[in-house]
């Protein structure tokens, strides 16, 4: 299967979505690649049917509106696994295969929650915050359980807010940030009216429930499951009972295609300029990938890729202001919450660092890089291609993560072969 | 460089399967060793390879030499740990029609003269030794004592081995070999009464009028399928593609991890000297491995690499004294079957330092084999 | 298919290691896994594994579907009669 486009868009989240309409308003032909089944990444997960409604730039119902009235072509359910020769992709949805050509790309792919592990992270029922939400959001009756949201992020609030809004009951929601950096980030909310909207309507939906800053999880207990969790931080401890912790340490953005497509990083960021055009020519970069910045950050983004993208830079140019509006609050979400350097003490040499090949603290703390843990422990070799102990040996370690090779995704071996038009 | 010391018995360069096994057998003998890497041990080939342990007869000194090097792998199986994970898999060559049944009969009758533990399986034992493969082949030999390992744990085992004395030096980048003594990047000059070279497919920048290439290979991993496979198999073509000298070629080559993981090969290339994947390659070994087994195309695939093999013309390793010296003895060359006979030449290495007899001829081995002619073959 | 509202009026069953579970039309196999209390896969250790970061990146949620095994299920909607199998 071969096909052709203008613009093609990688990931159908807020960013992929706002770059995808533009172009194809522009008259471009538009294709856009998710591997869910439908768009809205994960903070629009569920809401193609109904959506509520916002100020401000956009709202998930009107981009969505947008989307479904656009004339460009969608493939959900495909993920992208190579990139063979330049201004092609090769992609795969179960043992399919396809090849996406294009003039210019948008990298949309969005980020993923950064885990750290303590002891009893592996237990069933110990999920990520946006882990718990999309199961839920899947289908996960949720109603008279018991919640824990534990971590870092301005994920936990929505998160706790929306578990509460289904009828769970959230006993703790645990911030390892401290009181001083999220009252300081509160002040920076204010300075843009729409946030504070957002920040007013979680706190009176978290209303009655507190939020305990310098709070983490020390241990998750149980046998088969997760039964309860031990707190701790500013010596204290506590420990409660509960069906699910939902814990996740921020999020690291996915940049696997872009490095494979030799864009240059900017720390863990793909580097692009007031354009968004990464340092590969074509080549775009919008949302998470290019600095955590949620929802706003993202649809700024996405239109000033899929207007440069798609030749209209002066359009794009008019959305400047708010690209370093959204640039500032990206800064201020890094500073806010970056991690306690205490909470790379939470793992014992028993506790298991890698999950996909059970390697353990011990054995990955005896090695001075990733390349001799990954060579001798096969840390990073297994199914997840190194995305989740990756991010933590990062936090843990400092170690740098490497360049990456195809497949980006467990792809099978059958869509590898590629189309007779190779 | 403060801690290496001035003067050793044998400065080892290259901390690969070969380097690190000269360097276990020379340190076993009581012997201060040195050995130098560049990078990490076993991160060159050693690491990129599959890992087979495997009887090959495309010349009788091959034979001889992979049969010396499986018995003492067989002798230190007991002392190697669990990370190594040593498998007695077997080989099942296959014969795909009765053109290569003739051939799998006179392997077997050749191996079995020898004293290697074969069986030639007709086309009903051949599906079920192996259920997976597709039907009906004609049949094939099955080497029962052929196994697979997981070489950069075997090569850190080996290092690790080393005794109270420090031996190994990472990060270490040698520029020069320098009559007996080692020159590295940082001005350290590092004396040793021999030096070995097992510098791999670097050890031409060391040694100079080496006559070695640079020979590609690509492998693919799987997600884990316990029981999918059970013996490593291999294509009588195999030995087509492992013995042309020019040619780009592929052959059916599928190995069972201990992990339950399945690696699929093999390539060989000589022209490309890139690192980066040839998707061409990589599909005529896809379609070459299911068309032997059908059901690989279903695998979940996590990965695909490159590496390469230092090859030469004979298709045998130099292992011996180097032309410049008597002293600066090269181990290097050994195109596919590196980590097969990486025991056999650290016991030629051993014996050549200690000038004592070694348990079958080193003629075929020795460097000085390189004719000015055969340098142009290659 | 929006799952995010409408729960609670058009169950479905699928089986999970023979046993049928039930669960809302345009459900997860992850989530049926987790409503059916039974772990998606066993460690290399043997250890119970669930679901874990719900959107196709962690592979802990692996399961046998349909005879293909390494399915990500967080990422597979259940059909009525689906065959799941943990791993």
């Amino acid at each position: 299967m071969n096909h052709r486009f203008d613009v093609l868009v990688v990931g159908a989240g807020p960013a992929g979505i706002a770059a995808a309409v533009r172009a194809a308003e522009e008259g471009c032909s538009v294709g856009i690649v998710d591997e869910n089944l439908q768009a809205g990444g994960q903070i629009w997960r569920g809401s193609v049917d109904r959506a509520r409604s916002g100020q401000g730039i956009g709202s998930a119902e009107d981009w969505l509106g947008r989307l479904e009235r656009a004339s460009l072509r969608a493939f959900y359910g495909w993920h992208i696994f190579d990139a063979p020769s330049p201004k092609m992709l090769r992609a795969s949805r179960d043992f399919e295969a396809a090849e996406l050509h294009f003039e210019s790309l948008v990298i949309a792919t969005g980020a993923r929650e950064r885990f750290l592990p303590f002891p009893g992270w592996t237990l069933p029922n110990v999920v990520g915050a946006g882990g718990l939400q999309a199961l839920v959001k899947s289908g996960l009756p949720i109603g008279g359980k018991r919640v824990v949201v534990a971590g870092t992020g301005p994920l936990l609030i929505a998160v706790a807010a929306y578990m509460r809004k289904r009828g769970a009951n959230v006993v703790a929601l645990c911030e390892q940030a401290s009181r001083g950096r999220i009252m300081k980030l509160g002040m920076g909310l204010t300075r843009q009216p729409k946030k504070l909207t957002d920040a007013v309507r979680y706190g009176w939906q978290v209303r009655g429930m507190r939020l305990r800053t310098n709070c983490w999880p020390i241990a998750a207990l149980g046998e088969e499951r997760l039964e309860s969790v031990v707190l701790g931080g500013g010596g204290k401890r506590v420990e409660v009972k509960t069906d699910y912790l939902a814990c996740g340490f921020h999020l690291v953005p996915n940049c696997e295609l872009a490095m494979l497509l030799g864009c240059a990083l900017d720390g863990s960021y793909v580097r692009v300029d007031e354009s968004q055009q990464t340092s590969v020519p074509g080549v775009f970069s919008a949302g998470e990938t290019t600095g955590i910045g949620g929802v706003e950050a993202a649809l700024v983004e996405g239109q000033i890729a899929g207007l440069a993208a798609g030749g209209a830079r002066e359009k794009a140019a008019l959305l400047l202001k708010e690209r370093e509006a959204t640039r500032q609050f990206i800064r201020l979400l890094d500073r806010t919450y970056a991690l306690n350097p205490e909470l790379r003490r939470l793992a014992t040499p028993e506790t298991i660092v890698c999950r996909c090949e059970d390697v353990t603290m011990e054995a990955v703390e005896a090695h001075t890089s990733w390349r001799t843990a990954k060579l001798q422990l096969r840390v990073g070799m297994g199914s997840c291609q190194g995305r989740i102990c990756g991010a933590a040996c990062e936090f843990l370690f400092g170690w740098g993560m490497e360049s990456v090779r195809p497949p980006i995704q467990p792809t099978p071996i059958g869509s590898l072969i590629g189309s007779d038009a190779d | 460089m403060n801690r290496l010391e001035s003067t050793y018995d044998v400065a080892v360069i290259g901390a690969g399967i070969v380097g690190a096994a000269c360097a276990y057998f020379l340190m076993r003998e009581g012997l201060r060793v040195a050995v130098l890497e560049k990078g990490i041990v076993g991160g060159g080939a050693t690491a990129a390879g599959m890992g087979h342990l495997v009887a090959m007869d495309d010349s009788p000194a091959q034979l001889v030499l992979t049969k010396l090097s499986l018995e003492i792998w067989k002798a230190m199986r007991e002392e190697l740990p669990a990370s190594t994970e040593y498998q007695q898999t077997g080989t099942l060559w296959i014969a795909s029609d009765d053109d290569e049944m003739v051939e799998v009969r006179r392997k077997h009758e050749l191996y079995r003269g020898v004293g290697l533990a074969c069986e030639i399986l007709d086309s009903r034992a051949l599906a079920e030794a192996e259920p997976k493969l597709r039907r009906p082949l004609a049949g094939g030999l099955r080497v029962l004592e052929d196994a697979v390992i997981y070489p950069p744990a075997v090569a850190q085992f080996l290092l690790r081995g080393a005794g109270e004395r420090r031996t190994l030096f990472t990060n270490c980048d040698v520029i020069s070999i320098d009559g007996s003594a080692v020159l590295l990047s940082d001005g350290t000059r590092v004396s040793a009464e021999y030096v070995v070279n097992a510098a791999g497919c670097n050890a031409t920048e060391l040694t100079p009028g080496i006559v070695m290439r640079k020979r590609k290979g690509h492998l693919i991993i799987t997600d884990r399928y316990p029981g999918f496979l059970r013996h490593q198999l291999v294509e009588l073509g195999y030995l087509k593609s492992a013995h042309s000298v020019t040619a780009d070629s592929v052959a059916f080559n599928l190995q069972p991890r201990a992990t339950g993981q399945i690696l699929i090969g093999s390539s060989r290339q000589y022209e490309d000297e890139s690192t980066v994947v040839d998707h061409g390659i990589v599909r005529k070994m896809i379609e070459r491995a299911c068309e032997y087994m059908p059901e690989v195309a279903a695998l979940s695939a996590l990965r695909i690499w490159t590496g390469f093999r230092a090859a030469t013309p004979d298709k045998l390793p130099l292992i011996g004294p180097s032309r410049e010296s008597s002293k600066v003895l090269l181990a290097t060359g050994h195109e596919g079957l590196g980590i097969t006979t990486s025991m056999a030449t650290a016991q030629l290495i051993t014996d050549m330092v200690l000038q004592r007899n070694s348990p079958i001829a080193r003629e075929p081995y020795l460097p000085s084999r390189m004719s000015r002619e055969e340098a142009h073959v290659c | 298919m929006s799952v995010d509202q409408g729960f609670g009026t058009d169950p479905i069953l699928v089986l999970v290691n023979d046993v049928p579970v039930q669960v809302e039309r345009g459900s997860t196999v992850a989530v049926a896994l987790l409503v059916a209390g039974v772990p998606a896969r066993r460690s290399v250790n043997g250890s119970a594994r669930a679901p874990l970061c719900g959107m196709g990146v962690c592979m802990e949620c692996r399961a046998e579907v349909d005879s293909v095994s390494h399915s990500r299920t967080c990422q597979i909607v259940c059909q009525p009669n689906m065959r799941v199998r943990t791993q």
